[in-house]
């Protein structure tokens, strides 16, 4: 490769010099080294949070997972109110973003015009990209007033009837909170249900096109079906980014310890009795029995998330990754 | 006869129905952008655009009329100490574990190292941050509320982003590109690093950056692990503020000139994570333009 001009003389002199191959081999085994660090990253987060929450694992036993309490006064601690705080959120959250996120993937790949698909897409990806504080803090600042003065009184008067939205609409309760949760998982469902659904072939719809669907009946019998697993993966990584949001939760669930009753009530998340509870002067078997909740809440994200990522891999063959 | 022109007719007015819907989605989602946006700009824009904003200090709770609103300097040195130091452990551990990953074949290890990045990417912050407290106060709990141990925490949360968007990058360099260094002699390493990692760059930097500005925004890990303080930081192993910190705390307080400041760093944060977006956006463009038209 130095050599000035190449010619066939110059190539049998080039055999004599030997690269040695320990630089490639100490590389390879930094790689290797890097690999297996990222592989026990995971791990440790797994031992440590087993490892701290020792103690509440030893008191509580099987009870931590049926027990309703949490008291600092009589030193009870269950995860029920939590998980149930989490799921109820994050449920509620589904029910409103897969609509809207699905409603923005059809408009995109079907109805809007060429040279909007892009910007439009830009828009909503600009969604994901808000930190989570901000949304919690718009949300403690211009939604909880919404909700409190305008929706939830009306909620009350129509469909009070259900059970559903009893007790004082303060604005900072349960469903303020899925609503926050639903603006900030929208874009990650509407992102894969875009690319799973620009990934149907042509010809499939130019079949359905042919035999004189609309474009409704088109994306109904063509391309939804599909594109469905794809669209249930990304609707469970939505699933996985609400269960473990903290700060959009935090500031507008009102933070109480307790299983709500209805959506009107305040209750707290895993993420969020985390944050409020970890450095408060908790007693030992108060932070022993948090990070056991963190524990749950890991085990339930990874779940979620290994399923999502099989679902999403499944689909588009490993290329191409949903991040944020 | 009738009767089929009905239906023709009903079929054609729901598909319209759908494409007006879901016209409507579109509105709905991006409101909430447009709403944020302005409501900085509007609580905030006026504190933000005073000189002193960027480098004084954060007020205390005041409630008379003529207290002060001051800055979010401590905030804003102590995000780029802490996001500084993430980067230092995550952008080279990030490369590495993409290019095991995606340049060597190692009979399904780096397979899974690049699923486990993958599933670590969904590992929620707050977990990230109570790992790192826990390990910090088994350790050394003197500074388990430090900026080592904020940048520690930040670290963990970039570095999946970083190597799964790497990989990505790094799949994207043409094989052709790889065979043509080797076969004029050059080592395996030599090659990954100053041919393909070369050629993945601007894949590589817009992956950087975004992790970056996610970690710029993340509050739930920093509540755990960075401490809090108003006053500018001197040692990485004292606490330090925060912007996003600073935002949570302050959109709490209860006193006006503290709210303030909270929405002028709102709309800093906001301004400088949305450009920062937008460029890596412009430079993924840019890249697949390069990879269509040239070579």
């Amino acid at each position: 490769m130095e050599s000035p001009t190449p010619s066939p003389s110059s190539s049998s002199s080039a055999k004599t010099r030997r690269v040695s191959p320990w630089p490639d081999r100490i590389f390879f085994g930094l790689v290797i080294a890097v690999g297996a660090f990222v592989i026990a990253l995971a791990v440790a987060i797994v031992v440590i949070l087993v490892y701290n929450s020792e103690q509440s694992i030893r008191v509580f036993g099987w009870g931590f997972f049926y027990g309703t309490e949490w008291s600092v006064q009589y030193q009870v601690f269950n995860v029920v109110p939590f998980v149930v705080g989490t799921l109820l959120t994050s449920s509620l959250a589904l029910l409103i973003a897969v609509p809207l996120a699905l409603g923005t993937a059809i408009f995109i790949t079907t109805q809007a015009p060429r040279w909007a698909r892009g910007p439009i897409g830009t828009a909503i990806e600009l969604l994901a990209a808000v930190p989570s504080v901000i949304y919690g803090f718009w949300g403690l600042y211009v939604v909880h007033p919404y909700m409190a003065q305008t929706v939830e009184p009306k909620l009350q008067s129509t469909l009070g009837w259900t059970g559903l939205f009893s007790g004082t609409p303060v604005g900072l309760d349960v469903l303020t909170a899925s609503v926050i949760l639903a603006v900030m998982v929208v874009p990650t469902i509407s992102a894969v249900s875009r690319d799973t659904l620009a990934a149907v072939p042509a010809a499939q719809k130019e079949a359905a096109l042919s035999l004189g669907a609309t474009d409704w009946e088109t994306t109904r019998i063509a391309m939804l079906p599909y594109a469905r697993s794809g669209i249930v993966g990304g609707v469970i990584l939505g699933l996985g980014r609400a269960l473990g949001e903290t700060m959009a939760v935090i500031m507008v669930i009102g933070n109480a310890e307790k299983v709500p009753t209805s959506l009107f009530s305040s209750g707290s998340t895993i993420s969020t009795l985390i944050a409020t509870q970890l450095l408060s002067n908790s007693g030992p078997l108060q932070i022993s029995a948090i990070l056991e909740c963190g524990l749950v809440l890991m085990l339930i994200s990874l779940l979620v998330n290994v399923a999502a990522r099989l679902l999403v891999w499944r689909v588009t063959k490993g290329a191409g990754t949903v991040l944020a | 006869m009738k009767f089929k022109f009905d239906r023709h007719t009903r079929r054609k007015l729901l598909s319209h129905t759908v494409a007006v819907l879901s016209g409507l989605t579109v509105i709905a989602v991006l409101y909430p952008l447009v709403s944020i946006v302005y409501e900085a700009v509007i609580r905030g824009g006026g504190v933000l655009f005073q000189w002193t904003f960027l480098t004084a200090k954060p007020p205390n709770a005041c409630d008379v009329v003529s207290c002060s609103t001051v800055g979010i300097g401590p905030a804003i040195q102590g995000s780029l100490l802490v996001v500084a130091i993430a980067s230092l452990i995550a952008v080279p551990v990030g490369l590495m574990a993409a290019i095991l990953a995606s340049e060597y074949r190692t009979r399904g290890f780096g397979r899974a190292v690049s699923f486990t990045a993958d599933v670590l990417t969904g590992v929620p912050s707050i977990i990230m941050g109570a790992f790192v407290w826990g390990y910090f106060v088994l350790y050394d709990p003197s500074i388990a509320e430090s900026v080592i141990a904020g940048g520690i925490a930040l670290s963990a949360i970039m570095t999946p982003i970083v190597a799964r968007t790497t990989e990505e990058a790094l799949r994207t360099v043409p094989n052709a590109m790889r065979e043509a260094a080797i076969a004029l002699g050059i080592s395996k390493w030599k090659m990954t690093l100053r041919i393909v990692l070369i050629a993945a760059l601007p894949g590589i930097a817009t992956g950087v950056l975004l992790a970056v500005m996610r970690a710029m925004g993340e509050a739930a890990p920093l509540l755990l692990t960075l401490g809090y303080t108003t006053n500018y930081n001197h040692s990485l192993l004292q606490p330090a503020a925060a912007l996003p910190v600073l935002i949570y705390t302050f959109a709490e307080s209860n006193y006006s000139n503290q709210q303030e400041v909270a929405w002028g760093a709102t709309l800093f944060l906001l301004m400088f994570i949305l450009a920062a977006n937008i460029l890596s956006r412009y430079m993924i463009h840019r890249l697949s333009q390069r990879m269509s038209g040239g070579a």
